[in-house]
């Protein structure tokens, strides 16, 4: 009997294929393909404290296998949202991930005090790649004193055993030396990678194509990095569990993730595309993992990483 | 905050028929049960580029009509322009191929209840839904009055059966080529007070949407118009196809054009905020 269950600190899931932040909105739209009861997880969008109406658009151009966006974590705000979506995702029964972004470091404070007694929740991803007002408007994650700024005052409010998942960027110089100053902050896993800030230029109009000029490039074509970033954060830090995410479209593709070292895979972009992708993943993870000879998917985890030599 | 259209499914769907009709192509899929709950207005989202395409993204396309032929299966249609490489390879694929296609999508246009004095007003191969919608018009004992516009007589879709459905049809042309030279606006105003309409239904670029809704409010007209934004799924779960949108509570909202359209009031929309947040909009800061 093949052992598809899969841990993020301390927590446990089903199964390792969740959605990604930003990708499923609260998972209404996707009940509607599918049992959500099916996934992992449910990875929320990425709430803040109050009410945002996000940037203006245009916010999307397709690009060679993938796509840029630019939206500006539109969202009701986390009081809205623990009204209305979270009991409605417990009713579903789905095994919930919240992501939580925050505009300086005592929002994460309050975002955490927030959710801390919120019950139904598995972790919290705390996504770190967003402006900090008190900071020139410059990434938390793109710093490691931001970025462990956040992380800490995560781990300060959120009290018991919610586990921290920090979300980092690919956008630095070295992202195995910030996974590990939000790791010192508190943080028990990390979910790898953000999108890869890029740019279209409309050749018609001659200006850049996105309202916010620059936009986050997600889907096939940022794999390569995925499996760069989370092969080299294993490498650092075998012990600490990542949920990958990049560009995954098919069971493959998570495969390769899981060797690079994740334990989880979120499937994004690949979602747009297709609403019952999360699905196809599955299926074709598991069947592959099994046609590879793994027993469960924890012996897969990481095993890009053997020595020379072994099998 | 509306949700997601209750009867949208996902199926492989058998191109039945793809025929170039002028500048466009007019593709019919066998669709099953999809035909029996498709409404004018609704949109369907289907993948193009086959397996392994560089394009990720669902290509979106207003429903021209769709047939329920019973056993033999629902039919649906749509009319595409091939201007980028997705609607292009879409336009390329032969009868027998099968396409992943979810369906309904979206708001569908409001049918009044009374007989009431409708026009129609499309351009390009907007004019597509507004022929489905005519026959639902016509069938409620109402009398239907168009106006297609386009640049030029290539990019006028008017099949012969649809023209049968309307009471009026008028063309007008940017280059002259057919019908009358100038642009749709130029007639509407005539034709409201003629024909005492009551109501404009409108489909085509946000421009012509938005001119369209400027002269039907110097008359008082409801207009309900199927607006348009880039997207990347079409079922309201990205976030990146949406426009300020004035609610009953009179809050402007950033609303999801796949959600909460296509068809919305025209009055609620707030027009040319390309780029722009329009102040007050609940959560802009």
């Amino acid at each position: 009997m093949f052992n598809f269950e899969t841990s993020l600190g301390q927590a446990s899931f089903a199964n390792p294929i969740f959605t990604a932040s930003g990708c499923a909105g609260s998972g209404r739209e996707l009940s509607q393909f599918f049992e959500l009861t099916e996934l992992g997880a449910v990875v929320t969008k990425s709430i803040m404290l109050k009410p945002r109406s996000g940037r203006a658009t245009p916010r999307m151009a397709e690009t060679p296998s993938g796509m840029l966006n630019s939206i500006g974590l539109q969202g009701p705000g986390i009081d809205i949202f623990l009204e209305k979506d979270i009991p409605w995702l417990r009713d579903q029964g789905a095994n919930i991930v919240v992501s939580i972004a925050g505009e300086s470091v005592e929002d994460y404070a309050v975002l955490a005090r927030k959710l801390r007694s919120v019950s139904g929740i598995s972790a919290l991803e705390v996504n770190i790649s967003c402006p900090n007002v008190e900071n020139r408007g410059q990434v938390f994650a793109c710093h490691p004193e931001t970025a462990r700024a956040a992380i800490e005052a995560v781990r300060r409010n959120i009290g018991g055993e919610l586990p921290i998942i920090a979300k980092l960027t690919p956008d630095v110089t070295s992202i195995a030396m910030i996974a590990e100053e939000v790791v010192a902050a508190g943080a028990d896993a990390l979910a790898l990678i953000n999108t890869v800030l890029g740019m279209v230029i409309d050749t018609n109009t001659m200006r850049p194509k996105l309202a916010g000029k620059t936009g986050g490039l997600s889907g096939p074509a940022i794999r390569p990095v995925a499996v760069r970033a989370i092969y080299q954060v294993h490498e650092a830090m075998p012990q600490v569990k990542i949920l990958g995410m990049g560009g995954v479209a098919t069971g493959r593709d998570a495969f390769e993730l899981i060797l690079a070292g994740a334990s989880a895979v979120s499937i994004g972009t690949a979602t747009f595309g297709n609403p019952t992708a999360v699905m196809k993943i599955k299926e074709e993870l598991k069947a592959g993992l099994i046609a590879h000879g793994f027993d469960s998917l924890k012996e897969a985890v990481g095993y890009a990483h053997r020595v020379e030599g072994n099998l | 905050m509306m949700g997601i259209n209750k009867n949208a499914v996902q199926v492989m769907a058998e191109i039945v028929s793809n025929k170039k009709v002028g500048a466009y192509n007019h593709i019919v899929f066998s669709v099953g049960d999809i035909a029996n709950h498709a409404k004018p207005g609704n949109f369907v989202a289907i993948a193009v580029g086959g397996a392994n395409s560089a394009m990720v993204l669902r290509r979106a396309f207003a429903i021209y009509r769709t047939f329920d032929k019973g056993n033999s299966g629902g039919l649906l249609e749509i009319v595409v322009a091939p201007h980028g490489a997705g609607s292009t390879w879409l336009t390329n694929q032969a009868p027998g191929f099968k396409v992943d296609l979810i369906a309904p999508l979206g708001t569908a246009f409001g049918i009044p209840t009374q007989p009431v004095r409708a026009l129609l007003v499309g351009g390009g191969y907007g004019s597509a839904p507004l022929f489905g919608l005519s026959e639902v018009l016509k069938n409620r004992g109402c009398r239907v009055d168009m106006v297609l516009g386009a640049s030029t007589a290539m990019k006028i879709y008017a099949p012969l059966d649809g023209k049968r459905s309307v009471n009026s049809l008028t063309i007008v042309t940017e280059d002259g080529t057919t019908g009358l030279t100038g642009k749709v606006t130029d007639v509407l105003g005539d034709i409201i007070e003629t024909n005492e309409i009551d109501i404009i239904y409108s489909c085509g670029p946000m421009g012509m949407l938005e001119a369209i809704n400027q002269i039907s409010s110097n008359f008082g007209v409801v207009h309900q118009c199927a607006i348009e934004e880039s997207m990347a799924c079409g079922i309201g779960v990205c976030m990146t196809c949406v426009l300020p949108i004035k609610g009953e509570d009179g809050v402007v909202r950033m609303l999801r054009s796949c959600i909460d359209g296509p068809v919305v009031d025209g009055d609620t929309v707030i027009w040319n905020s390309k780029r722009t947040i329009p102040d007050g909009t609940w959560g802009a800061h």
